[in-house]
């Protein structure tokens, strides 16, 4: 099973405006890009030389902030109430 | 208007919710800020809820909260990619109150009944609300920063129970972010299966349950950590957990590492016909961490997963360890209040009683295990394989003398598990004197 067929089962109400950033020009001397290894979902993929993001699928562990010793990711929660509402947690 | 209260929680998990009951109890103006629409809905854990601390606070507390199933069983795996070694132990003790004190629960279930007791007792609780910032006056904590509208809410004492990511403390400078190898990343899945199926599968019935923990290269393809099944009424929680370090090391995917552990021969076959529910992950403070400092400040505790009170030797055990330092919290603001000061000083009557009692103690006993474990990654990888291969070469049969065979196999354990083996000459040495 996929992961997207995975993430489709879950609860999510997804924000308008994203939790998550990359400063490209931090990301892009990042010798390791380990960010598109350890995240649970895969929400980070290397396109060219350029790491990019998608944070519907976020399941907000906090893995990819420990991840990024660049200093390029600005990590914060969802707002209040946005994001993954798990219902078997 | 400025709001002030007696105090503010952070987190209505098992630690922040604990302390927010005990200090409502007390007749305390209490707010608990949870960022989850409610409580539970951002919380994911292996499945037991260790409950001692619980039933002391709530006496037969199984008998109203929503629990699934008592573990009356645990097994223990050493799985090889193909193989599997194992032991359990079951006990009929554990099948009468306080049933050993361990249920399997669904966090977003669970939570949310245990809130409702805070709230019960009078604690003013408030979902859908991230907290940003503590507020901060020269040394003292006196607030915190709500990402809301006139979000600013003060009180003599603030508890930061936001969980194993601490940001609060973090952002006011109070601990560091946290080192990969002190913390591990567990993924999880719940897998529907119906109750007769999975009943008569592991062989239990009734409310009983069982807990199955996993280790070697198939429960974690060799990475630092260890896979888990647990039982509830009509599912499976199964999941993997890895130490950061090792998986920023070995470079394996982790949307691969369930995938990985659910394909192994054995683990195939327990969860036939189960269907996936929900696809969970969490990150858990993995044994090691800078233990037990920096816990109070003039006006603030940190308890629970944010002080990173898990011990993750057996099984993961964090659930009692959270609500036993929110008590101990609510217990030391108590004394503050009486009197008056709720500076470092005052407040350091936690930490006191956190390092005397169980929690402290297990932790620091168990640390030593951690680092020992640590430093011999071969017993996440060669080692379940070897030992499944000595099980496989003593029960082989074959025409061939066993005296040449295990003469042989005490060989290779001399030779590739030289700790292993001189655990046992240890032992042996022991039983002859
Ligand atoms: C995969 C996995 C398996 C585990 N298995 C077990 C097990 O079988 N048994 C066991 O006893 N323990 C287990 N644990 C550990 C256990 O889950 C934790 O020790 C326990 O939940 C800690 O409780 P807590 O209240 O400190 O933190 P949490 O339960 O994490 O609660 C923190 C709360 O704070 C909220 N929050 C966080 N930040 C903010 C903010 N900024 N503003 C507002 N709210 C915020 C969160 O939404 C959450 O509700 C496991 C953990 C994981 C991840």
């Amino acid at each position: 099973m996929e992961i997207a067929d995975k993430l489709a089962l879950n609860k999510f109400s997804v924000d308008t405006i994203p939790h998550l950033k990359i400063d490209q020009e931090k990301c892009h001397p990042c010798p390791h890009k380990n960010c598109t290894l350890v995240c649970p979902v895969s929400n980070y993929t290397q396109e060219g030389d350029r790491v990019v993001l998608s944070w519907e699928g976020c399941l907000e562990c906090g893995t990819c902030r420990i991840a990024c010793d660049q200093g390029s990711l600005q990590w914060q929660y969802p707002r209040g109430g946005f994001g993954i509402a798990y219902r078997l947690g | 208007m400025e709001e002030k209260f007696d105090a503010i929680v952070v987190g209505a998990g098992p630690a922040g919710t604990t302390a927010a009951y005990l200090l409502a109890k007390a007749g305390l103006n209490i707010i608990l800020l949870e960022r989850g629409d409610y409580p539970g809905t951002k919380n994911v854990f292996g499945g037991v809820l260790y409950s001692s601390v619980l039933n002391r606070l709530i006496p037969n507390f199984w008998e109203e909260a929503p629990v699934e199933r008592h573990v009356s069983a645990r097994q223990w795996y050493l799985l090889s990619p193909t193989d599997a070694l194992s032991f359990g132990f079951q006990s009929q003790e554990f099948d009468s109150p306080p049933f050993n004190n361990s249920f399997t629960v669904l966090r977003s279930q669970f939570d949310r009944w245990y809130a409702a007791k805070a709230e019960e007792a009078g604690a003013f609780l408030i979902t859908s609300t991230v907290v940003d910032d503590l507020l901060i006056e020269g040394e003292r904590v006196v607030g915190v920063r709500a990402r809301r509208d006139e979000g600013e809410l003060y009180a003599d004492v603030v508890i930061a129970a936001d969980g194993v990511n601490s940001l609060l403390a973090q952002k006011a400078g109070f601990r560091e972010e946290l080192k990969p190898e002190a913390v591990a990343l567990g993924i999880k899945e719940v897998i529907a299966l119906p109750t007769a199926v999975l009943e008569e599968r592991f062989h239990i019935s009734g409310d009983r349950g069982l807990a199955m923990e996993f280790f070697g290269e198939g429960a974690t393809k060799g990475l630092e950590g260890s896979a888990f099944l647990y039982t509830n009424k009509d599912s499976l929680s199964l999941g993997v957990t890895v130490v950061l370090k090792s998986l920023f090391e070995k470079k394996e995917k982790s949307v691969e590492l369930v995938e990985h552990f659910k394909s192994h021969p054995v683990v195939k076959e327990l969860i036939k016909g189960g269907e996936l529910r929900e696809y969970q992950a969490h990150l858990i403070p993995y044994g090691n961490r800078t233990l037990l400092t920096g816990l109070c400040r003039d006006g603030l505790l940190v308890v629970g997963d944010a002080a990173g009170l898990v011990n993750p030797t057996l099984y993961y055990e964090g659930t009692n360890m959270a609500m036993a330092s929110g008590a101990m919290a609510a217990e030391a603001i108590l004394a503050a209040r009486e009197e008056g000061d709720f500076s470092q000083r005052s407040l350091s009557r936690y930490q006191q009683r956190l390092e005397q009692s169980f929690v402290g103690q297990d932790l620091t006993q168990y640390r030593g295990l951690g680092r020992l474990m640590e430093e011999r990654p071969q017993l996440y990888t060669s080692y379940a394989t070897l030992l499944c291969r000595l099980a496989a070469e003593f029960l082989a049969v074959r025409e061939e003398p066993r005296g040449m065979r295990e003469r042989a196999m005490a060989g290779r354990v001399q030779k590739e598990m030289p700790d292993l083996w001189e655990a046992w000459q240890t032992v042996r040495r022991w039983y002859e004197t």
